[in-house]
């Protein structure tokens, strides 16, 4: 009746698991409890579980990522902690099969769970508003993506309290995942959350690459589009032809160990090398994926902080371009100790290279925008030389490791380990904390906390220097990654400098919060009434901060690429429309939500064998699709008098708060030259 | 779509917003290529991988393929009759058309379900060997997606019977014939590298 699932499920042996269980479960009653006591449960599902509106989907994926930013930060303090003090002849406090699951966990959270619904939770609330437009172009599958991410979330966090989660690595290597090495349910928890929510993520590629390439506002031609807008596009393209690859390899995985078919056991002409291949040729491209958000968010912020044009915006967009390219062409380079000759091996080596030069290109875009640029010293440009320094660093020790040769010294050893969180955490978090600051007041209508956010900022790059120098060091030094003792005594000092690192990493994150707790006790006080606290040049800021749900009462015509700084300039950003028309809006709906939760039971029962409740809830799921693929009750009017009632309001307001006193003209850039028509002529200040 | 006009009229009053909503299904076409992409590659990398098993000269049947090649193959067309009979406006003819559909890939499916139990019944299952693991994950997901096509037609029958030929029910039949005829696509690669070149390795 229930597969395989019975009581020793539970880990009552693990005291250390167990304390966590309380404690999740507990903050878990504990904000049940409060939703109660202020009767919101209503509130929540009517305008959260059940909205469609791409704002709210975007609040709500940056809101997950930040929960799993906590869970996969505390794995990593506990991995640091093992390692500092498993030195020689001592085991450490963790027992090894746990301290397998904490890295494998490790890895799985902060990639599937933290650093991609925070890119696709910045691409929702940033994007529609950037290009002038009302929602996403399927607004119901935006919110079935955000509902499945957060289901496979959640079975992540089931499998600390119900069996047990994956030992295999976040790469999930065969032969040892396969059934007669690990036949626990770790492994299934692990395919089935990577599973659901890459489908999600395919999903979310499919929507915004239409939406991007459909939704534009009039005038806005591809080379118009801000840079934030063209690396999502790449980004998008990325997941649509990436994630279909991860989708089989699961797949495929998963009926080595149920069906037991013979794809990567290695037993009757099985492959392991063929999973490990696959595996990458999707997971070279998702670094990609993960990185290109953040590179449009430092272009969107150097341009907005710096007053001043993106430098070199066309060699940005081919940069791009080309590195999305590339990125399919490198996979080898994961193994190159696996086997295959070294004209092989050299062949994905110089295309590794190759990949810096394009990188290399927006480095300089960035440098030369800043250069005789008017920097306003914001906490973003903060992030920005942070990452521009450290990314630099982390990408040439990642072509060191692109040299095959080097690579059988590097391989496995913690200098890999080093070089990617050097990439990572400049190149994607730094550009999502930066990103976070920059728009959070679009979202809310408040600014963030300069002072904590500054704690948080040298938090995070101290500790970053403090935590991972010592792995390069550690690395040439020969220690493979995720062991969890060892013998030499010369490595210890440095893992317990790394373990330092960790804990002003954990200052970091903690003024993080206190930003946001301070942030919003002081919200009068930061209120921002204009919608363009920044100065800002792109579309987004010419609405309210939040902006209305429909975004644009009038859908604005884009004449240049900084539309909304040509707008300001030309003194047309704040015109009243003469009359509004009726606007056409997506309906509210309960499908994403309930078609997600049945998704959640589904892989349950698969991790668990529990085949009726795999046949029903697959049945349910299917039920459930044609219903609303059936709909033709998706969309309603915003009639054009409640549109004109919310804009007067807003222009009310703008006349009272004095902005338009601050608003430059053409006649306040003085030296800066004023900003070019498409066919390269001065625009007149007409 | 608020509007709710039948026939002709309502093809073309949604053909802006169909614009947007095809190219999406378009754009989702070709992720689902990549699946098969992959499939294809599993299959080819395995396919001489037959551990001492069967291997594909011995197991596969060119006449029962062949009839399974003509039904689909036939569904694509009695698909096709059945657009140019909604684009005019006649809505039995389109429901006869679908139903001929329904009846062809039904009986493809059959012949492949038949197809598998043989093998099966034969001992070479999927756990036979990695050639024939990576047959059954290529064909099956294959079939899979014409089982989901049928339910798509049936659902689609449904509508066509209790709404009519409205704007989102054109517009849904154009989204299904394109999923069909991709599924045809995929199937004359399947029956090219597998059983045509299964045969005559």
């Amino acid at each position: 009746m229930l597969g395989k699932l019975t009581l020793d499920a539970i880990p009552f042996h693990s005291p250390i698991v167990m304390f966590a269980n309380i404690l999740m479960v507990g903050t878990g009653l504990l904000i049940a409890g409060l939703i109660t006591y202020h009767g919101k449960w209503r509130y929540l599902y009517e305008e959260w579980f059940k909205t469609v509106d791409h704002k709210k989907i975007g609040i709500m994926y940056i809101i997950f990522a930040l929960i799993f930013l906590v869970r996969g930060f505390v794995d990593a303090m506990m991995v640091r902690t093992q390692q500092a003090t498993a030195g020689p002849g001592a085991d450490g406090y963790l027992p090894a099969e746990h301290f397998a699951e904490l890295f494998t966990g490790h890895g799985t959270m902060m990639i599937f769970f933290m650093a991609m619904p925070f890119l696709v939770g910045l691409m929702n609330i940033v994007i529609p508003t950037q290009i002038g437009a009302r929602d996403v172009s399927f607004p119901f599958l935006n919110s079935l993506s955000f509902w499945l991410t957060a289901v496979a979330g959640a079975l992540v966090m089931v499998s600390l309290m119900v069996g047990q989660f994956s030992t295999g690595g976040w790469t999930g290597y065969p032969p040892y995942t396969e059934l007669p090495y690990n036949p626990s349910t770790g492994v299934d928890y692990w395919i089935w959350a990577l599973q659901l929510s890459g489908i999600a993520t395919t999903l979310t590629g499919v929507n915004f690459l239409v939406t991007i390439m459909k939704k534009r506002a009039p005038g806005m031609t591809l080379m118009r589009m801000p840079m934030f807008v063209w690396t999502s596009l790449c980004t998008n393209i990325l997941m649509v032809l990436s994630f279909p690859v991860l989708t089989v390899v699961l797949a495929l995985l998963a009926l080595d160990r149920t069906v037991g078919t013979h794809f990567f056991t290695g037993a009757m002409g099985g492959d392991q090398m063929m999973y490990i291949n696959m595996f990458w040729m999707w997971g070279h491209p998702e670094v990609y994926i993960l990185v290109l958000p953040a590179f449009g968010v430092f272009s969107e912020i150097t341009a907005t902080y710096c007053n001043k044009r993106l430098f070199g915006y066309t060699s940005m967009v081919w940069a791009t371009m080309a590195i999305a390219f590339l990125s399919f062409t490198v996979w080898a380079h994961h193994f190159f100790t696996m086997g295959q000759d070294s004209t092989r091996n050299a062949a994905f080596g110089i295309a590794t290279m190759v990949i810096a030069i394009p990188t290399g290109v927006k480095i300089y875009d960035w440098m030369w925008t800043m250069f005789r640029g008017r920097i306003e010293f914001k906490l973003p440009m903060l992030y920005l030389l942070g990452f521009l320094i450290t990314f630099t660093m982390g990408g040439m020790s990642g072509v060191l490791l692109a040299i095959p040769g080097a690579d059988f010294k590097f391989h496995n050893s913690l200098y890999l380990v080093a070089h990617f969180h050097n990439v990572l955490i400049p190149g994607t978090m730094f550009g999502l904390l930066a990103g976070f600051y920059y728009w959070f007041p679009k979202s809310f209508g408040f600014t963030l906390d300069e002072k904590w956010g500054r704690r948080a900022f040298w938090g995070w790059l101290v500790g970053f220097y403090v935590a991972f120098v010592p792995l390069y060091m550690l690395g040439m030094m020969g220690m493979p990654r995720r062991m969890f003792t060892y013998d030499n005594p010369a490595w210890q000092p440095w893992l317990i400098v790394a373990f330092i690192g960790a804990l002003i990493v954990l200052f970091g994150i903690f003024s993080m919060f206190m930003q946001i707790y301070v942030s919003i006790r002081d919200r009068e006080k930061n209120r921002d009434i204009t919608g363009d606290p920044w100065g800002g040049r792109t579309l987004e800021w010419s609405t309210s901060s939040p902006p209305p749900e429909y975004n644009f009462a009038v859908i604005p015509t884009v004449r240049d690429r900084d539309s909304f700084m040509d707008m300001k300039i030309q003194g047309d950003a704040y015109t009243r429309p003469g009359e509004y028309d009726d606007i056409h809006m997506p309906k509210s709906t309960a499908a994403g939500f309930v078609i997600a939760m049945i998704s959640f039971v589904f892989g349950f029962a698969f991790i668990w064998h529990i085949w009726w409740l795999v046949g029903a809830s697959l049945l349910a799921i299917i039920t459930a699709v044609i219903l609303r693929a059936s709909s033709d009750d998706y969309d309603y009017w915003i009639p054009a008098d409640e549109v004109e009632r919310i804009e007067n309001n807003r222009h009310d307001q703008l006349q009272a708060s004095g902005v338009f006193e601050h608003i430059k003209t053409l006649e306040d850039f003085g030296d800066e030259r004023p900003p070019l028509t498409s066919t390269g002529a001065p625009v007149s200040a007409s | 779509m608020s509007t709710n006009l039948v026939g002709p009229a309502a093809v073309k009053a949604n053909a802006r917003a169909d614009t947007e909503v095809n190219f999406g299904f378009w754009i989702y076409l070709m992720s689902d290529v990549i699946i098969f992409a992959m499939l294809f590659v599993a299959y080819l990398n395995l396919s001489g991988r037959t551990a001492g098993g069967p291997t594909p000269q011995e197991l596969f049947e060119l006449p029962l393929v062949f009839a399974e090649t003509m039904a689909l193959l036939l569904s694509s067309l009695t698909f096709g009759l059945a657009m140019i009979a909604m684009h005019a406006g006649h809505r039995q003819r389109v429901l006869a058309w679908l139903g001929v559909t329904f009846v062809l890939g039904t009986s493809f499916i059959s012949m492949e379900l038949y197809e598998f139990t043989h093998l099966i019944g034969e001992g070479a299952g999927p756990q036979r060997s990695a050639f024939l693991s990576s047959f059954f994950a290529l064909v099956g997901t294959h079939g899979l997606h014409v089982t989901a096509g049928l339910i798509w037609i049936a659902v689609m029958t449904g509508q066509i019977a209790s709404k009519g030929l409205t704007g989102p029910v054109a517009s849904r039949m154009a989204r299904l014939s394109l999923f069909w005829h991709f599924l045809d696509l995929i199937w004359i690669a399947v029956f090219s590298t597998v059983y045509l070149a299964g045969v005559t390795q």
